[in-house]
């Protein structure tokens, strides 16, 4: 099966944002297998759907890991929201898809 | 009575309470009652300079008003305000207001609290400690990191 690399664009806040210096990373993550619905809950890696392709959360977490160390202490305690929506590791996220990586809240 | 359903809204600027007051007027209301969260200058041996306190402001307006939603039913409130301030906050202001009215006071007790802590856990607003001896760092609940140290 062919392996191709989605490039997924994350927004980065707080501790997140300082650790890298940036407010936005792109990420590169492996997609290499067929999905049947891009907001399905999949054991795979990532999906097609037409021309909408797919990864899932968990796939962009390790992936931040790998290409940014730097958030390695601080993303066990992340959650990841696609398109303003917390989202648990299986689902799929499609590359037009605004994903934000959300550091432990703390307002109030 | 100036609205209906929740008022939800982040500010850049010092929330002005008494503009907020009249909102949470109902006829049928017996009880009203608001939190207001201010910054605290000291926590334990540290002492505070000032916070600054930044969002997803789109995911943070949408979690608020998910969060209003769930709490005018779960405690049949009569209106609900939320305002959080954004930016600096200055020692003694207030960073949140939440009001609500209900026809009796158990309700409006019960809603304050939780409302909160459902703040405090989903709503993606996060707080920089600026502390009088220089040290800065972003308060992550139970997140291990290096830059900014242990979260008190």
């Amino acid at each position: 099966m062919a392996v191709s690399l989605m490039i997924i664009e994350v927004l980065l806040f707080a501790a997140a944002r300082d650790l890298t210096g940036r407010d936005v990373v792109k990420v590169e993550v492996a997609s290499p297998v067929q999905h049947a619905d891009a907001n399905s809950v999949s054991e795979t890696q990532a999906g097609d759907v037409g021309n909408a392709t797919c990864v899932t959360v968990s796939c962009i977490l390790r992936a931040l890991g790998q290409q940014y160390p730097e958030l390695r202490l601080l993303l066990p305690s992340c959650r990841l929201a696609v398109d303003c929506e917390y989202v648990g590791p299986e689902v799929g996220v499609a590359q037009d898809a605004e994903v934000a990586l959300i550091p432990p809240v703390s307002g109030g | 009575m100036v609205s209906q359903g929740p008022y939800i809204d982040l500010v850049e600027e010092p929330i002005q309470m008494e503009l907020l007051r009249g909102r949470i007027d109902h006829p049928d209301a017996g009880a009203h009652g608001w939190f207001v969260g201010v910054t605290r200058r000291r926590t334990g041996d540290l002492i505070t300079e000032t916070l600054h306190y930044e969002a997803h402001n789109t995911m943070a307006m949408r979690e608020l008003n998910k969060l209003a939603e769930s709490a005018l039913k779960e405690f049949s409130l009569l209106h609900l305000v939320i305002v959080h301030r954004l930016g600096e906050v200055p020692i003694a202001e207030a960073s949140v207001a939440i009001g609500c009215s209900s026809r009796h006071r158990p309700e409006t007790f019960a809603a304050l609290e939780w409302i909160m802590n459902k703040l405090k856990k989903d709503v993606p607003i996060w707080k920089r400690e600026v502390y009088r001896d220089g040290k800065e760092e972003w308060i992550h609940p139970n997140a291990d990191i290096d830059a900014g140290g242990d979260s008190p």
